[in-house]
């Protein structure tokens, strides 16, 4: 009887130890649809990451959320409860993520978001499962109010669309921003045409202009602005000025200051390889949005390394020391689970026939989110 | 307030009115003559748009890819009409909106196809790029200018063609009865082709001209279709003269609305919940206004008794 027990007690320690199987990824984000190329930068660059690691234990499963929150929430069901996955990914927009991750960190799964970072996430809503690898929503908008004071600016305009992302980015400029504002105003989503802020603005003698205006609202905009004879200088956060718009805007762009978190001139190893990787691979320079899915993928393989995902306990800790090389060089979690990194002030050059742009300095060091105080998590 | 800045938003309402109505213009004619509902002409806006910006990249010249713009368009449009369109005539509207439906899906993901998933480069042309200066101190985009002409040229070559053309008459008798003139030897599906074609160029110029100030991307389309259909609901469906005053109402109402109702609010309340509710209720206002017309004209402005 007791030789059975030893038997079976040894069975089930090889089993578990047989288990330290595969690590499956399900990553959901936006393949279809206006916003597909942020999606499209973010898979590319995580697989580049896998690809690079020469990981056979690391199974990734993709899917379109056509940028519907009720798609997304349709396929985090089906990842979770078909698909069996340790892991989820891949989201862009706040909106989707506030449908998605909570009931997948309730669950039982780990979420490492590359892109969206809704301040309730990060603050009474954050989750021992839940991780952000690319910022807080505000951080860029938050660095801009910074750069706005080095440069002694004293009198911004201000313009967001008119919903929680727009309201977060003028409250997180405006945390930071310490003259006057010359005018505020809130957008529709979507809206095309700037005409009549922009005459707004001419009239308001402003001595500058900050403006959060995402893909397409960003390239109408810029467009607009340099047809205008408005001369004012034009501050925004990096999401209107990556790699995959700049090419649309063109000269209008050439000279604007924005905020970013990444660039491709970062000078560090990880860094190098990336952006020369990414180029040899999709034959195109990578956007913001690459890094944040190859640091990722980077961030899952070192937690592999030293952790298995099913000793749940130990692969959150191995996460949150975020043991990796990261294209932005430093890199650490706060006790939210959120990055505490510099954020960087660029400048949009053109480089032979290609738009892109070059740091000018650094916007906030070591800037940790606002939100973090309000998180239980210690 | 300035009356040189009321002035500038009141061009820039008229702008956006009289692109509003290239795009609605098209989208009466083929509803007032053949019954139909286009879900899939904002597809047709977005065609233009990316010819335009191939052409241009690839030749150097904007009107060369206006031009083809306005042709690849119509081209576009007979393919539609011939193959899909043509068998819904017959049915009710919610078959046809069903597959005009489906035609967005396809032309959005066949453009990505054709051109990937980023946004094309497409900028005015050197000619009419900067500002020039008119009365009162105003500095206007000549762009702009240029576009509220070419669409008071359209609006104009719209009229000539329905009232003193045969093709013209044809169209009117279409309107007011298709089974009448088929029995009187017009050749009914020829002359649906021929205005389904025209709307479409319409759609393509539209995306074209828009596209050098915005931005050419896959959807660029649909949040223009919504503003045509209000349009159309507002001027009376089937009525090009309702759509040019329809146009024009709303791009004047939206546009005045977004600029005036915040500092309306911040006369009496705290500057940012007054922008934050001016900018709500202007996002309203040409629904407000649609709903206004429809309670005391339920066939919009000059729609005719159905």
């Amino acid at each position: 009887m007791k030789a059975l027990k030893t038997l079976m007690a040894s069975a089930a320690v090889l089993m578990a130890t047989q288990a330290t199987a595969d690590v499956k990824v399900g990553m959901i984000t936006t393949l279809s649809g206006g916003g597909a190329g942020l999606g499209i930068d973010v898979r590319d660059g995580f697989m580049l990451a896998t690809q690079m690691a020469g990981r056979d234990d690391l199974e990734v499963v993709i899917e379109d959320d056509q940028r519907k929150p009720d798609i997304a929430v349709q396929l985090a069901d089906k990842m979770i409860q078909s698909e069996d996955v340790d892991i989820l990914t891949g989201i862009i927009w706040s909106n989707l993520a506030m449908a998605v991750v909570p009931s997948a960190t309730a669950q039982g799964k780990f979420y490492l978001s590359p892109n969206a970072g809704p301040s309730a996430l990060a603050g009474r809503g954050c989750h021992e499962n839940y991780f952000n690898v690319a910022w807080q929503n505000d951080n860029l908008h938050e660095a801009a109010g910074a750069y706005a004071n080095s440069a002694e600016y004293a009198n911004s305009f201000i313009l967001a669309p008119n919903y929680p992302a727009g309201q977060d980015a003028l409250t997180g400029y405006k945390r930071m921003y310490e003259g006057e504002l010359a005018g505020e105003i809130y957008t529709q989503l979507g809206q095309t045409d700037y005409a009549a802020e922009i005459a707004q603005i001419r009239a308001s003698g402003a001595d500058s202009v900050y403006f959060f205006l995402p893909g397409g609202m960003g390239i109408a905009f810029l467009k607009q602005y340099a047809a205008s004879g408005v001369d004012l200088p034009v501050v925004g956060p990096a999401f209107s000025f990556d790699q995959g718009i700049l090419q649309a805007v063109g000269d209008a762009a050439l000279g604007v200051v924005n905020t970013s978190q990444w660039n491709k001139d970062i000078d560090n190893a990880a860094n190098a390889a990336f952006v020369e990787a990414f180029q040899a691979e999709y034959g195109r320079l990578p956007s913001l949005y690459a890094s944040q899915g190859y640091d990722t993928a980077n961030l899952i393989i070192s937690a592999m390394n030293v952790a298995d995902v099913d000793d749940q306990d130990a692969f959150r800790a191995a996460l949150e020391a975020a043991d990796f090389a990261s294209v932005r060089g430093d890199f650490e979690f706060g006790s939210n689970h959120h990055p505490i990194q510099d954020i960087y002030v660029r400048e949009v050059i053109k480089e032979g026939d290609v738009y892109t742009n070059r740091i000018i300095g650094t916007g906030l060091e070591n800037h940790a989110d606002a939100y973090a105080a309000d998180c239980s998590l210690n | 307030m300035p009356l040189a800045l009321f002035a500038e938003q009141v061009l820039n309402g008229l702008q956006f009115g009289v692109m509003l109505f290239l795009m609605s213009a098209g989208l009466t004619l083929v509803f007032g003559v053949m019954g139909l509902i286009n879900l899939a002409h904002g597809s047709l806006y977005m065609i233009g748009g990316f010819i335009c910006a191939a052409v241009a990249a690839f030749t150097g010249s904007f009107l060369l890819g206006l031009g083809a713009a306005l042709a690849g368009a119509a081209a576009a449009g007979v393919l539609v009409e011939t193959l899909v369109i043509r068998r819904l005539y017959a049915r009710d509207h919610l078959d046809q909106v069903l597959a005009t439906f489906a035609l967005i899906l396809i032309f959005s993901e066949g453009t990505r196809w054709v051109f990937g998933s980023f946004p094309l480069f497409l900028d005015v042309p050197d000619l009419l790029s900067g500002p020039v200066s008119l009365p009162l101190g105003i500095q206007y985009p000549a762009y702009r200018l240029m576009i509220i002409v070419v669409g008071l040229l359209v609006a104009l070559g719209l009229y000539l063609l329905i009232t003193r053309t045969r093709l013209g008459i044809r169209i009117r008798a279409g309107e007011s009865d298709r089974e009448m003139i088929a029995a009187l030897g017009v050749d009914i599906a020829w002359l649906y082709t021929i205005v389904f074609a025209l709307g479409a160029a319409l759609a393509g110029l539209a995306g074209a001209l828009v596209g050098a100030i915005q931005s050419v991307q896959i959807g660029m389309g649909e949040p223009v279709l919504i503003l045509a259909f209000v349009v159309i609901v507002i001027g009376g469906i089937g009525s090009v003269k309702g759509a040019l005053i329809g146009a024009i109402l709303v791009g004047m109402t939206d546009t005045l609305g977004r600029f005036l109702l915040p500092q309306f609010f911040a006369t009496f309340m705290e500057n940012t919940s007054a922008t934050t509710i001016g900018s709500s209720l202007a996002s309203m206002l040409i629904y407000i206004l649609m709903a206004g017309v429809l309670i005391f004209k339920p066939q919009g402005l000059f729609g005719g008794a159905s």
